[in-house]
């Protein structure tokens, strides 16, 4: 078993309900560290979950989720919630912001719950700086980046300050759920190709979830999902199968 | 600290149910401590109505009826004491003073009192408040009579007025003593107690008006003018009840006792005190239904407040999967949101209570004059700020309600923003 690198799975096993019938199994999984991973396939195969697992905010039934040299498993919650919030950035599908926040504020959120995170970037005044160069970095024009409530603000927009604040204080696993898919096709590749160089800049990994081959190109990796997860129906259960 | 900038500009978003929800627990707090105040300041003014008497004495009835008539007027005396009974008492060596009350006549509604000139001195409310004229000075003619404030007010009288006393009690008399009439020679001042219903006469006058009388009508052929009268000996035969003081409070069982074993005459002997209580116990139960109402009222308005966070919900959801992805841990997201309905129950409490005082403060002359309701402007007790606390632990234990739904939705949710 190799445990070193970023992230490393074997032997997971997880149950959506307890009673539940359905079942997903991830006999292995590895990203290596600073490496880009896209992991393509359609929706309802259980990728959010899969993601959800990696990030510790769903625990395993059975297996061993290893990230960044920590047993996840082995963990409390509490001390996986503070894992994620040291060590990594989540970008979701859409709806990333408290809407009645301002950029900047979504931006240095989680600096908030993640003491080192904020210490790396040095004092408030920094930590401001930092967010307003990473926001202008991703494209965000100057009276956006000023904006008083993020819902004020476009799609594509509020995408680059969820990278923002994925981003900010370097963490070293990006973990993205189709993030470009409320984005279209120009704006997409040059969204993607910021966020992919701002987290090489900052020696992060990036595991990305997609329906899109088409992305492939800016990744060092693709990986199918049916390749790594098997959903199945457990044939131990009685309960009819329920897909969540 | 950005996640309680982020609190705040999430309820500053939601001002204005925010604001009603403020609003409805102040006004139930504010109808809380309202009943309250009145319950007190009633149950005390009732208390109040007749201090520094130690016994009321009258013919065997019960002691709730005597007191009802004899300081409430309301109901009538059975029977009367004999003038010999209550000389007797009055000489007694414990007996400080003693005043007779003399009832049954009445005057366009308000119950006659004929009554000796240290009524004025003997009658206290309000533990040592001694009865005051607003205008004129106490009965000195025979034919003189003093009004209560209400009697005055509702009536339009003033000193020098001249009133004709109607035999019996009805508001409207056919009966009338109108052969003697009476100059009014003083009006009391308000003091929010039966008093001030009140037509105040001699003694002697009351016995004047019934000279030429015999049961429920004149005397036929047997008049005899308001000149004529003056002449007669006024001396009462009877009297309906008397207020005794004593020299000591120590003496008060004893003289109760000799008075209800009295051999002569069925007499009884009350304490006001113990006797306002027991009526206060009766009346109290209405004093306990408004209670109950305000609470109601208060519950009813924590349920607002759960309403109004249940329907934030699903924009909470999205809020608390953000937290979480960005390494909230549960408690702080739980903590989040039932301290908001904590912040809003508080500021219920605290707005309400400062209402209730400044509505206290404004209308407290008015109550005392209109109703003679004395409310005290006292610093919240003990148990009322008890009270307080506990309806805002009852808020944050109201907002935990949503808050425990909304993270079991956002758990379930995993790593799905929904909408």
């Amino acid at each position: 078993m190799h445990r070193e690198g970023l992230i490393s799975v074997s032997d997971v096993a997880y149950r959506w309900t307890r009673s539940g019938s359905f079942r997903l199994d991830i006999p292995a999984f590895h990203m290596a560290a600073a490496e880009r991973v896209l992991l393509v396939g359609p929706s309802g195969t259980g990728k959010s979950t899969l993601l959800a697992l990696l990030a510790g905010i769903a625990a395993p039934e059975t297996g061993h989720i290893h990230v960044l040299g920590t047993d996840l498993t082995t963990l409390t919650s509490a001390r996986r919630d503070r894992l994620r919030a040291e060590h990594m950035g989540v970008i979701f599908q859409m709806f990333n912001l408290l809407p009645y926040g301002s950029a900047i504020d979504n931006v240095l959120l989680p600096l908030s719950f993640a003491p080192e995170r904020r210490q790396r970037i040095g004092s408030p005044a920094a930590q401001v700086g930092e967010a307003r160069r990473l926001l202008h970095h991703l494209g965000l024009p100057p009276d956006a980046i000023a904006t008083r409530r993020a819902s004020d603000l476009s799609v594509g927009q509020q995408q680059r300050v969820a990278a923002a604040r994925a981003l900010i204080g370097r963490p070293a696993l990006i973990i993205a759920d189709e993030p470009t898919s409320a984005l279209d096709p120009e704006t997409r590749d040059q969204f993607l190709s910021l966020v992919l160089d701002e987290a090489r800049a900052g020696g992060g990994g990036v595991l990305m979830v997609s329906h899109d081959p088409a992305l492939a190109a800016h990744f060092d990796r693709v990986v199918p999902l049916q390749s790594i997860i098997r959903a199945q129906a457990d044939v131990t259960a009685t309960a009819p199968a329920r897909h969540p | 600290m950005i996640v309680l900038r982020l609190a705040l500009q999430s309820l500053a978003n939601r001002w204005v149910t925010a604001l009603l929800t403020v609003l409805a627990i102040a006004f139930s707090i504010m109808l809380l401590l309202s009943v309250e105040k009145v319950r007190t300041g009633a149950r005390q003014s009732f208390a109040d109505t007749i201090s520094g008497t130690d016994l009321i004495v009258g013919a065997r009835t019960g002691s709730l009826q005597l007191l009802l008539y004899s300081i409430f007027r309301i109901g009538n005396a059975t029977n009367n004491i004999t003038w010999a009974s209550y000389d007797e008492i009055r000489r007694q060596p414990e007996v400080a003073w003693a005043v007779p009350l003399s009832l049954g006549d009445s005057h366009r509604g308000f119950r006659v009192l004929g009554t000796t000139p240290e009524y004025f001195d003997r009658y206290r409310y309000r533990r040592t408040s001694t009865l005051k004229f607003a205008d004129g000075r106490r009965f000195e003619d025979l034919f003189d009579a003093v009004v209560g404030a209400e009697v005055a007010a509702s009536l339009g009288y003033k000193v020098g007025d001249r009133i004709v006393i109607a035999h019996g009690l009805g508001s409207v008399s056919f009966v009338e003593h109108d052969d003697k009439p009476f100059r009014i020679s003083g009006v009391l001042a308000r003091t929010g107690t039966p008093v001030d219903r009140t037509v105040h006469v001699s003694l002697e006058a009351i016995e004047a008006i019934h000279v030429d009388w015999q049961g429920g009508g004149r005397i036929p052929g047997q008049s005899v003018t308001a000149e004529e009268v003056r002449q007669l000996d006024l001396k009462p035969k009877a009297i309906t009840a008397a207020l005794i003081g004593l020299n000591s409070r120590l003496a008060t069982f004893r003289l109760q006792r000799a008075i209800n074993d009295y051999p002569r005459e069925a007499l009884i002997a009350i304490i006001p005190g113990a006797a306002l209580q027991e009526l206060w116990s009766l009346v109290g139960i209405a004093e306990t239904a408004l209670s109950v109402v305000s609470w109601m009222v208060v519950a009813t308005a924590l349920l607002g407040l759960t309403t109004m966070i249940l329907t934030t919900l699903n924009e909470r959801r999205r809020e608390m999967a953000i937290l979480r992805a960005v390494g909230a841990r549960p408690g702080t997201v739980l903590g989040l949101l039932s301290a908001e309905a904590g912040v809003l129950s508080l500021a219920g409490v605290i707005l309400g209570a400062g209402l209730t005082y400044a509505g206290l403060w404004l209308a407290r002359p008015a109550i005392d004059r209109m109703y003679g309701l004395h409310l005290a402007i006292d610093p919240p007790t003990w148990g009322e700020i008890g009270t307080l606390a506990a309806i805002v632990v009852a808020g944050v234990l109201a907002g935990l309600v949503p808050a425990v739904r909304a993270y079991r939705l956002s758990l379930a949710d995993g790593m799905t923003v929904r909408v």
